[in-house]
């Protein structure tokens, strides 16, 4: 009998075989390159149910294999599937599957179908390692490959520029997160000389207090980066250039919630550690309540939706930073759906009338109904009304926030509580806007999409209202009690029922949804007085807070005026020293030249020249003449005489 | 067999042979060239294939004496620190060799001349006798000089002077520090086994009491050494070279440049400065370090700021070449490994950025990163293998950067752990200047101008295919590499002892 153990690694290399299969050939294979993604991702989601089916039996599944030795030190890589994995596992397989279906519907005809799918497996493989890793540098490794593959699903319509810049912040902003991770990961491997998750939960104890504040807080950087929390949030919106199922896959369903699944997985470093624990939940909170606020005056559909993901996102966050290490990772699964399905819809409705402003659609009921109907299911879950997914794990997040440790709990329970208002409220506008009322625009002729892109709609609309029912007190929280055994270091505690918690939450969604009733179906309240009448607040919210613009001017620009700088100063000073060393290396030849041509050159000219001069005046007396020799010899003669006289005559006298 | 003979001195027999080549056969000269290149790569394949790792020492020596009034031999060998730089400088030379295709003027003495480079490069990394060494080091000046200084761009004779001075400059200082050695050691002896021998016990210098404004002779003799290393490596501040000689060497020359004689510095770190003197590479390890961050940092920074492909990759170079240093100064295990993978790494994947920005320029006649836009739309095979390299140099895990800087990182953290954030936080600006790269040059709408650019061919894509390979089989499986090198590493470590006894 095989053992199941053995075929794990193939869950992420069968998509990395399409990957290559595709990037090779798929130019060859047309639109039939899809098949091949598909049948790599439904392989993956098939061999991915045996393991699932073991963590429901309390088992879990483990491998390892030495990856190579550094020194004596050997660095093992593994693979392994508990409830948590198990979890993600049917995430991104099932919901991937359905994309990957969807797409072929979506990007019929384009140009670089083949490529698409391509990168697609090639993220299922990358996702894949980061869900079945057992440590962190695999973790890793599959986190930085998933940014690739978000960088080149983003860009890929690269023709246009806003698409590639988008593709490069998305990548560079997370590469700041990414420096956290990696700090992380250097920090773990130091105090525990290994990062194998297992190992470091064991060793945890030995480092209680404060030694793990700065380590857990890194680590949480490079969630903050993947799952696009304040202050790295910027790049998720403008990731929506890439096509749209690109979006629900991995700008809302599996990649940014990897971040969340990373913090859980690794909560032992986050557990006790209230520090750390406050800046995550702040953080996750804040971001939950700025993205609301931004959804709320958006006016196309798949920036609301992305909007609505960073804060979602943010709740997932503030769960795990309250200590909800359930709850956290149980609204990411209800959120992967609802999302998915939200994202889907929205494609399927730019597909069939050709926009994504909603301010030009309007009662594509009619038009649409199997789109419409399953926007509603993903709209009443994502809203948190019972007994839909949504509901059941906000609820959770909102129970954990209030029973809550961390100091401040209560003030980020009230803004949880409002910001899901917000979040009742933003959806509704959507969904009233989109498919009730009348057509706003009558160039548009709206047409429902094809099987291939709605059968999947419809698969995810019945998850996205029940999935939560598992983790809902009429299952005896089971979703619960099978979660709990990915985190055997927490001591499993009761769950007790509030419910004034979720009186509220209900409460507060009904509003919201109301009051988007009242204002964009009967008109009782005009949207257009109300945004005059807080009109600052309205600019603010509609020019999404103006991070991009203070980032550009505090950041980007002075950042890249100091690569130019430094340029400036490698060509003037650094590489001036070189060349003025040549200078002066040549100025002392060029003395050392004038020196040799005038002082020893000169010298020894000046030698030539006096015995030249001299000898002229001395050839002056050699004429050759008999005559003037006789002269001079009488003259000399003459002149002793006369000395000799003159001596003699001194010594006379 | 002497088999290091024959591989260092077959491309020399190459280069003689093609003296006798009539000039006007360029079709003959080039192929009888790249056969030479081939069976010089070949051989260094066997001589890798014949090494064993496990057994300590060196292996494949030759050993002849030569000059015994000064006690100077011929003593060839190889161990795992060099045999990994011979298969390199094997391969690449041969790549290289095929990139040459495209030169068209004065082929014969081109080849003349790249061949007898080769001989310079595998001797270098083969010889283990400290004069070898430094005829080998000097003698590829010669055709480095000419390479340049002949068939280079428009500033070709300023780039070239600047190489030669600069590097024959540190050359000197490295020389000093051979003959410091030599009439220090007792007996005299210029042998590099016998002097890491002698300097792991603590023989050397034994008994010198020289000062120099508080540095004792060994410490003087490693920074001369040190000088004359750095600027090949290049070290910052002695990089400014590097941008000049690139911007202006033919590609395959650059190619050759980047991936092998840059790899020299850092090689006579692994194989003499730090062995034959581990105290006083201990003593300047903050040198190392500052250096190295600088390095790294300011390369980053400064290839962002550039709009010339060229000069990009070169400055890129820099910050890559400053993970050596941040490696070494750690003087752990992990940092001394991960120092040298980036040696290798560095080679196959600015080796193949060297190849591919040749392939641009062959089209465009221009690196101007700013005159291209949407080339991803008209050559997409090209498209797809410079995006790999540039990821590769991006480190992406899954391919050998990641590996080198992981490495690196992970043996230099818990030594100094504010100076590493400060390295790691480099990864950004490095994602910063390959993706603004890879933004202008391929990405956006199509710049007219290039609407006729016809992709890359199937001789371009043969000399960098392999590099992709290579550089992927890396990052998957470190174990090729590190099989070879983890024996000689961990002796080493041994020997040298860690940073604070």
């Amino acid at each position: 009998m095989l053992n199941y153990t053995n075929l794990i690694p193939l869950i992420p290399l069968i998509p990395l075989a399409s990957f290559v299969i595709l990037i090779l050939f798929g130019s060859r294979m047309k639109e039939k390159a899809a098949y091949v993604s598909i049948g790599a991702a439904l392989a993956a989601f098939a061999l991915s149910v045996p393991g699932i089916m073991m963590t429901l039996k309390h088992q879990s599944v483990h491998m390892e294999w030495i990856w190579l030795y550094l020194g004596d030190r050997p660095i093992k890589m593994g693979f392994m599937i508990d409830s948590l994995t198990a979890m993600m596992l049917f995430v991104v397989t099932f919901i991937g599957s359905l994309i990957h279906i969807y797409s072929v519907g979506y990007m019929h005809g384009d140009k670089r179908f083949s490529r698409y799918f391509a990168y697609l497996s090639l993220f299922f493989f990358s996702m894949l390692l980061i869900v079945l890793g057992d440590n962190l540098i695999m973790v890793f490794i599959g986190w930085e490959m998933v940014g690739l593959c978000s960088y080149l699903l983003i860009s890929f319509w690269f023709e246009r520029m806003s698409a590639a810049r988008a593709g490069m912040k998305a990548f560079l902003a997370n590469r700041v997160g990414d420096v956290g991770f990696l700090l992380a990961i250097l920090s773990f491997f130091w105090m525990f000389g290994t990062v194998n998750f297992e190992q470091m939960a064991e060793k945890i104890h030995q480092y209680q207090g404060t030694m793990l504040v700065i380590p857990a807080v890194l680590l949480f950087c490079g969630a903050v980066g993947k799952s696009a929390q304040f202050p790295l949030h910027v790049w998720l919106p403008d990731a929506m250039e890439g096509p749209t199922p690109v979006s629900a896959l991995i700008h809302a369903a599996t990649m940014v919630a990897a971040g969340v699944y990373m913090v859980a997985r690794s909560f032992f470093v986050f557990h006790g550690n209230i520090e750390a624990m406050q800046v995550v939940s702040y953080i996750g909170c804040f971001t939950a309540f700025m993205a609301a606020t931004i959804a709320l005056t958006q006016t196309d559909i798949k920036k609301v939706l992305a909007y609505s993901t960073l804060s979602q996102l943010g709740y997932m966050v503030m769960a795990l930073g309250v200590g909800g290490y359930i709850a956290g990772p149980f609204h990411l699964m209800t959120h992967a759906f609802f999302k998915a399905l939200l994202f889907l819809g929205a494609g399927s409705v730019i597909h069939g009338t050709g926009t994504q402003d909603i301010r030009q659609m309007g009662g594509l009921m009619k038009k649409m109904p199997i789109t419409a109907w399953t926007f509603l299911a993903a709209f009443v879950a994502i809203a948190g009304l019972p007994p839909f997914a949504g509901f059941w794990s906000k609820d959770e997040i909102l129970l954990s926030t209030f029973n809550s440790p961390v100091p401040g709990h209560l003030f980020l329970f009230a803004v949880g509580l409002f910001t899901e208002a917000l979040t009742a409220f933003y959806m509704a506008r959507v969904f009233f806007l989109t498919f009730l009322g009348d057509a706003r625009d009558k160039e548009i002729h709206a047409h429902e999409s094809p099987l291939v892109m709605t059968v999947p709609l419809a698969i995810l609309a019945f998850f996205a209202l029940f999935i939560g029912l598992p983790g809902s007190p009429m299952a005896g929280h089971w979703f619960q009690h099978w979660l709990q055994q990915s985190f055997p270091y927490m001591h499993a505690h009761e769950i007790h029922l509030n419910f004034g918690v979720m009186g509220a939450s209900i409460f507060l969604a009904l509003s919201g949804i109301g009051l988007a009733y009242l204002m964009y179906i009967k008109g009782t309240i005009s949207p257009d007085k109300v945004a005059q009448s807080i009109r600052p607040l309205y600019i603010y919210s509609l020019n999404k807070w103006y991070w991009d613009e203070i980032y550009g001017m505090f950041l980007i620009k002075p950042f890249l005026w100091s690569t130019n700088a430094l340029y400036a100063f490698d060509v003037w000073i650094v590489d001036g020293v070189v060349n003025g060393a040549a200078m002066v290396a040549r100025g002392l030849g060029f003395l050392q030249f004038i020196f040799d041509k005038y002082i020893v050159d000169g010298i020894v000219n000046l030698f030539g020249w006096v015995t030249q001069k001299s000898s002229r005046i001395v050839r002056l007396v050699q004429t050759g003449i008999i005559q003037n020799y006789i002269l001079l010899l009488v003259v000399g003669l003459a002149l002793i005489v006369w000395f000799k006289i003159l001596e003699n005559m001194h010594a006379v006298l | 067999m002497p088999l290091l003979s024959l591989m260092t001195f077959i491309p020399l027999a190459g280069a003689l042979v093609l003296l006798g080549v009539p000039k006007s056969r360029t079709e003959t000269i080039k192929w009888v060239g790249l056969g030479f290149t081939i069976i010089a790569f070949i051989l260094s394949v066997i001589v890798t294939l014949q090494y064993v790792p496990t057994q300590p020492g060196f292996q494949m020596q030759e050993y002849y004496s030569w000059i015994p009034q000064i006690h100077v031999n011929y003593h060839l060998g190889v161990d795992g620190i060099s045999v990994p730089m011979i298969l390199l400088t094997g391969l690449i030379t041969m790549l290289a060799g095929v990139a040459s295709w495209n030169i068209k003027i004065r082929v014969k003495e081109y080849w003349v001349l790249f061949l007898f480079l080769e001989t310079g490069m595998m001797g270098t990394f083969a010889c283990l006798d400290l004069f070898l060494f430094y005829i080998f080091w000097e003698i590829m000046l010669v055709p480095m000089y000419f390479l340049i200084g002949i068939w280079g761009g428009p500033r070709k004779e300023y780039a070239a002077i600047k190489f030669f001075l600069y590097t024959l400059a540190g050359g000197v200082l490295m020389l000093i520090g051979f003959l410091a050695l030599y009439f220090t050691s007792e007996p005299h002896t210029l042998s590099i086994p016998l002097l890491q021998s002698l300097g792991q016990q603590g023989k050397l210098f034994a008994g010198n009491n020289f000062r120099f404004y508080g540095l004792t002779l060994p410490h003087l003799v490693f920074l001369a050494l040190f000088i004359g290393f750095a600027i090949k490596v290049p070290v910052w501040p002695f990089h400014t070279w590097l941008p000049d000689a690139h911007v202006e060497a033919p590609t395959p020359i650059s190619v050759i440049l980047a991936a092998v004689l840059l790899k020299m510095g850092g090689y006579g770190f692994y194989r003499i400065s730090h062995p034959i003197l581990p105290d006083a590479a201990k003593h300047f390890s903050w040198l190392f370090l500052i250096l190295g961050i600088i390095g790294i940092v300011y390369g980053a920074f400064v290839a962002l700021a550039q709009t010339d492909f060229k000069k990009m990759v070169a400055y890129s170079s820099v910050s890559h070449m400053g993970f050596i240093l941040l490696g070494m100064s750690a003087f752990t295990i992990e940092g001394f490994i991960g120092g040298y993978y980036q040696m290798f790494s560095h080679g196959i994947l600015t080796g193949a950025m060297f190849l591919l920005v040749g392939v641009l320029y062959d089209r465009a006649h221009t690196r101007d990163l700013n005159a291209f836009g949407g080339l991803a739309a008209k050559v997409p095979v090209y498209t797809f293998v410079l995006s790999i390299m540039a990821l590769g140099s991006l480190g992406l895990p899954g391919m050998s950067g990641f590996i080198a800087e992981f490495f690196t990182f992970l043996g230099a953290f818990p030594v100094y752990r504010e100076m590493t954030m400060l390295a790691v936080l480099t990864i950004v600006v490095t994602a910063g200047y390959i993706l603004f790269m890879m933004q202008r040059v391929l990405l956006g709408p199509l710049n007219e101008k290039w609407a006729n650019m016809p992709d890359i061919n199937a001789r371009e894509l043969l000399t960098v295919v392999p590099l992709i390979v290579i550089t992927i089989a890396l990052g998957v499986c470190p174990s090729l590499l590190l099989n070879i090198i983890n024996p000689v590493m961990k002796t080493m470590m041994v020997a040298i002892g860690p940073l604070h006894p």
